[in-house]
């Protein structure tokens, strides 16, 4: 939690809210490559075919 | 009593250093000790050694200062993706893995890693951050003997800045401007390092030594087409001819095109006259940069001091046009003037700036000589070269010297281990190979047979400080190697108009002055002046071989093969010793003979480390 704040407050200063999106996206991707434990698109994939 | 402990890591030459009330205690560097030349990995045995040297455990320290800020790297990162897109994807997708699992996460990385000194320090709000180019230009300011200067940084890159100008004043120190990535003089340089056939961030100092085989050719072609200098010295770089900002490579096939050749090979192709026309070349625009930089800045502010850090910091031949040009009355360059340096700057900035303390300064500056590492006394140095099996013999210093001047006389290879080690990249005779200067033949032995390296090399001059100008160009204080100045007038010997047509590497073989091995063939040295108030042995030592030859002046390289860090402990220097074709070993008060070693003993050490 310490890094969440941490890093709000850095974008804060710098004022670079327009990275938010890019970062959350990056996050994510990050998250489904850590559950699908290889590509990020994997499960879109599967889902749709 | 206040402890600070600095790091620098996680992208070049990690190092620790450790102040205590501002003074500066111990530093080094993390590759002394691993032996892994400019390791980046968290500086485990550096830390430790200066929290030992200091009588301190981990959670007596009171503030620890990380050297950069690893958000405001992300940030620029981001930013360049996003601003080249879509090119610079392939290294976006192997980036950011790398960012996402550790390297945004830093602050924790750092704070596990500090637990494993001490499981008592427990506080994670004692971990500060500096800003990289802060961290460097608090390096120059606050050790130098200057109340008030100008502080000029260059480097490759820290977060977003590639060279910033502070103005340092007492205690206060504050960046007035700054030049942005991608444009960068440490990367230009480094770019024409990669494309001559050398490492970056490792092989710069090797162009440098190149350039004076060379003409300047390609002068107009980098400053027409690559670099547009404004007259301020401020300069842009066309990002149409690099690839570092979103590739793998420095330089792009426009680039190459623009040269007309392709990217040398280091295992294949030789080094041309072509490659050293180059190196000329993007030597003099480096100069030419610094210099209008320079004089631009002394116009401005009217300050006479300047000190310089970061990598740029470490072309020695551009310091040395700056001093001659006489632009500032006196300059002043941190030794370790790299991302060692660093760690040393980040503590500096968190005592004078973040906590307001006082500077006092006196004429000299804080560096101690930068014998500021590990030393090794005469029962440790005795148990350990027992445990080798070394012969030795021990004498009292005295006789030591005179043994040690007998060989320097006899054109020996001497392998010189004395004291603390120094902190920085330059040995200055603690860490040091020493020979005869005045042996026409000991740059080639030296090279070759003891350094394992290339024969273009030139080696570096220690003299004594009341005989500097006597042999050199230089009036002022050169005791880190920062500088490079020529061989006085009255020490050079006249060649001939055929040796005078030599081209490139047939140079080498011309008998310039009356100290060839540390004559370079456009007649320059980079110069340590040897002072007997931080380093007296060494001072002792070559005012006995003056005494008995009437020259002042040594070879001084560092002592270690290529691709390897310089030794730290008595078992590598012994190693060393056992490893190459060094004559003689002086560590403490031993004196070691290599015909007297057990032949078993000797190592294969020539391809132990990689080329650089």
């Amino acid at each position: 939690m310490s890094f969440i704040k941490e890093f709000w407050e850095f974008l804060k200063e710098r004022k670079k809210y327009w990275l938010l999106p890019i970062i959350i996206v990056l996050v994510l991707f990050g998250g489904l490559i850590i559950l699908s434990q290889g590509s990020a698109v994997a499960p879109f994939i599967y889902t749709i075919f | 009593m206040t402890a600070i402990l600095g790091i620098s890591a996680y992208y070049h030459d990690s190092a620790a250093t450790i102040i205590i009330d501002g003074k500066i205690i111990a530093a080094a560097q993390e590759e002394r000790f691993t032996r892994i030349k400019h390791d980046s990995s968290y500086p485990f045995h550096a830390v430790e050694f200066v929290l030992k040297f200091a009588n301190l455990k981990l959670s007596n320290v009171d503030h620890i200062v990380f050297y950069e800020k690893p958000f405001l790297k992300f940030e620029r990162l981001l930013e360049t993706y996003v601003a080249f897109a879509p090119k610079g994807f392939v290294q976006f997708t192997k980036a950011m893995p790398i960012w996402l699992r550790e390297k945004l996460f830093q602050k924790r990385m750092i704070f596990n890693s500090l637990k494993e000194h001490d499981e008592d320090f427990i506080n994670e709000n004692k971990i500060f951050f500096s800003e990289h180019h802060l961290s460097h230009a608090a390096s120059a300011f606050y050790p130098s003997p200057f109340e008030e200067a100008i502080v000029l940084t260059a480097d490759g890159v820290g977060e977003w800045a590639t060279a910033t100008v502070a103005v340092g004043s007492g205690n206060k120190l504050e960046i007035k401007k700054e030049i942005h990535f991608p444009h960068s003089l440490g990367l230009l340089y480094s770019a024409f390092t990669y494309y001559t056939g050398f490492k970056v961030n490792s092989g710069e100092y090797k162009l440098m030594g190149l350039a004076p085989y060379g003409e300047p050719k390609f002068e107009n072609k980098i400053k027409d087409n690559l670099i547009d200098i404004k007259p301020d010295g401020s300069f842009r770089l066309n990002q149409n001819y690099f690839n570092y900002a979103t590739g793998f490579t420095m330089t792009n096939n426009k680039f190459h095109e623009l040269f007309g050749q392709q990217p040398r090979d280091s295992e294949k192709d030789k080094i041309t006259q072509f490659h050293m026309d180059i190196a000329a070349s993007i030597q003099k625009v480096t100069e030419d940069v610094m210099l209008t930089l320079a004089s631009s800045l002394k116009k401005e502010f009217n300050i006479p001091n300047l000190c310089l850090a970061g990598g740029v910091a470490l072309n020695c031949v551009a310091n040395g046009k700056i001093l001659k040009k006489k632009i500032f009355d006196k300059i002043w360059i941190q030794p370790a003037s790299g991302d060692a340096g660093g760690s040393l700057g980040a503590a500096l900035a968190f005592w004078y700036t973040e906590q307001n303390k006082e500077r006092k300064k006196s004429n000299t500056d804080d560096m101690q000589g930068s014998y500021l590492g590990p030393q090794y006394s005469q029962k440790e140095i005795e148990e350990q070269l027992n445990i080798l099996g070394a012969e030795f013999e021990i004498f009292d210093e005295e006789n030591l010297i005179n043994k040690t001047v007998e060989d320097l006389s006899q054109s020996h290879a001497i392998g010189w281990f004395q004291g603390r080690m120094e902190f920085g990249p330059r040995a200055l005779g603690a860490r040091s190979i020493i020979g005869d200067a005045r042996s026409p033949s000991i740059q080639k032995t030296l090279n070759l047979k003891v350094k394992y390296r290339e024969s273009f090399r030139p080696f570096a001059p220690s003299v004594l400080r009341e005989d500097l100008s006597e042999w050199f160009n230089l009036e002022v204080d050169s005791p880190y190697m920062s500088v490079v100045a020529d061989v006085n007038q009255k020490k050079v010997l006249k060649i001939t108009d055929d040796q005078k047509n030599l081209f490139g590497i047939e140079k080498l073989n011309i008998k310039r002055s009356e100290i060839p091995a540390v004559t370079h063939v456009d007649y320059s040295a980079r110069v340590q002046s040897v002072h007997k108030e931080t380093n007296l042995k060494y001072y002792k030592l070559i005012s006995k071989f003056k005494k008995k030859t009437g020259c002042p002046v040594i070879v001084n390289t560092s002592f270690n093969v290529r691709g390897e860090p310089i030794v730290n402990t008595p078992e590598d220097a012994f190693n060393c010793f056992m490893g190459t074709d060094l004559d003689i070993l002086v560590i403490g008060n031993c004196y070691l003979r290599k015909e007297n070693q057990n032949n078993e003993l000797k190592k294969d050490y020539k391809n132990k480390y990689e080329l650089d």
